[in-house]
């Protein structure tokens, strides 16, 4: 349901405007605007792109509609297992799909709350600007245009997620 | 057409990033291209996908943490859906060139293969396990109250400058 939902987005964004799905380049297009540097990568005409900061405005509100007027008032459910590890880290409350321990300022003051959201980040930002699109750019729009250098970036994205998630993230909870 | 490919600047020429429509040779824009108006209505098409990042929970740090320690196949259902119907739109889409609602034809650009692929991929792996969100999730997730990822966001801008800064000297 929610799946195909977000699958739609693809023919909507074509047949409005010949537009294609890719919000990661929305973070080159702020440097563009904001930060150019004289630096060739943002050197172009970043106006030409605003239909893409217009996306995520709307993303940000309709999310801010979600939270305040359609929120789940109950504990988020979450595997098991899951618990069982994050309780050995002091991560233990289930209120928000997001977990305070982490995202608050408080969190953020953390070693791991810092490393977690500020190196994670910086992440997020580089990764998908190398590898030329994220989850939507590569994973749903270049899959289903059956680009095969998408497939390659998709199976990275898991694999790198998967390595985080099972061989470094114990020791960053840890901290 | 084949003025504009030999005219096109340096950045064209070197670009490995296929999400900049713009960047692309030929792509015809919009006539209003540049106009506030014609922009609302991608606005209207983000405001039902950050409704449905929250309400599927797509933007949750849990279902990220489950998808990568195959403890939830949530995830795997939502993104797997989402590229069978995308994917089923864009043929129907070129079988019986669609074109848009102002009557351009609809242009697919191939996407050729480098390194950056890899070690993009990978290192955008590291983040999204440690931050719960892709790109667009971060959005959502500022949306929905959590107003520290707003350093997440920034962070993500920095590290998206310094790939431009070094983009001519990384492997690709």
């Amino acid at each position: 349901m929610a799946g195909g939902l977000i699958g739609l987005i693809v023919p909507a964004l074509l047949i409005l405007g010949g537009k294609h799905f890719g919000i990661s380049s929305n973070l080159r297009h702020i440097c563009a605007a904001c930060f150019p540097a004289n630096i060739s990568f943002f050197k172009y005409e970043w106006k030409k792109e605003a239909w893409n900061l217009f996306f995520i405005a709307g993303i940000f509100i309709g999310a801010l509609i979600a939270a305040q007027l359609l929120a789940n008032p109950d504990p988020v459910k979450v595997n098991p297992a899951l618990v069982a590890e994050l309780h050995s880290y002091h991560v233990d409350t289930y209120t928000s799909q997001l977990p305070p321990e982490i995202f608050s300022f408080h969190g953020l003051f953390t070693l791991r709350g810092f490393i977690l959201l500020v190196v994670g980040g910086f992440f997020v930002g580089f990764g998908t600007r190398y590898a030329g699109g994220c989850t939507s750019g590569h994973s749903i729009m270049g899959l289903s245009n059956l680009q095969w250098p998408s497939l390659v970036a998709t199976i990275c994205f898991m694999a790198g997620g998967f390595i985080m998630a099972n061989i470094f993230l114990p020791y960053i909870m840890r901290l | 057409m084949n003025e504009v490919k030999t005219n096109k600047p340096a950045i064209m020429r070197s670009n490995t990033d296929f999400e900049v429509g713009s960047l692309e040779a030929n792509e015809e824009l919009e006539p209003s291209t540049g106009k506030w108006y014609s922009n609302v209505k991608y606005a209207v098409v983000g405001m039902l996908f950050g409704i449905v990042f929250v309400k599927a929970e797509v933007l949750s740090w849990f279902r990220i943490q489950e998808m990568f320690r195959l403890q939830s196949f949530h995830m795997y259902g939502v993104i797997g859906t989402a590229v069978v119907v995308a994917a089923i739109s864009v043929w129907l889409i070129k079988k019986f060139k669609i074109k848009t609602i102002d009557g351009r034809p609809i242009e697919f650009h191939p996407k050729k293969f480098n390194k950056g692929q890899v070690y993009g991929g990978l290192l955008f792996g590291f983040g999204w396990a440690m931050t719960g969100a892709c790109p667009g999730p971060l959005f959502a997730q500022i949306g929905m109250g959590a107003t520290v990822v707003v350093v997440t966001l920034l962070s993500a801008i920095a590290g998206t400058w310094v790939y431009g800064y070094f983009s001519d000297k990384l492997p690709k």
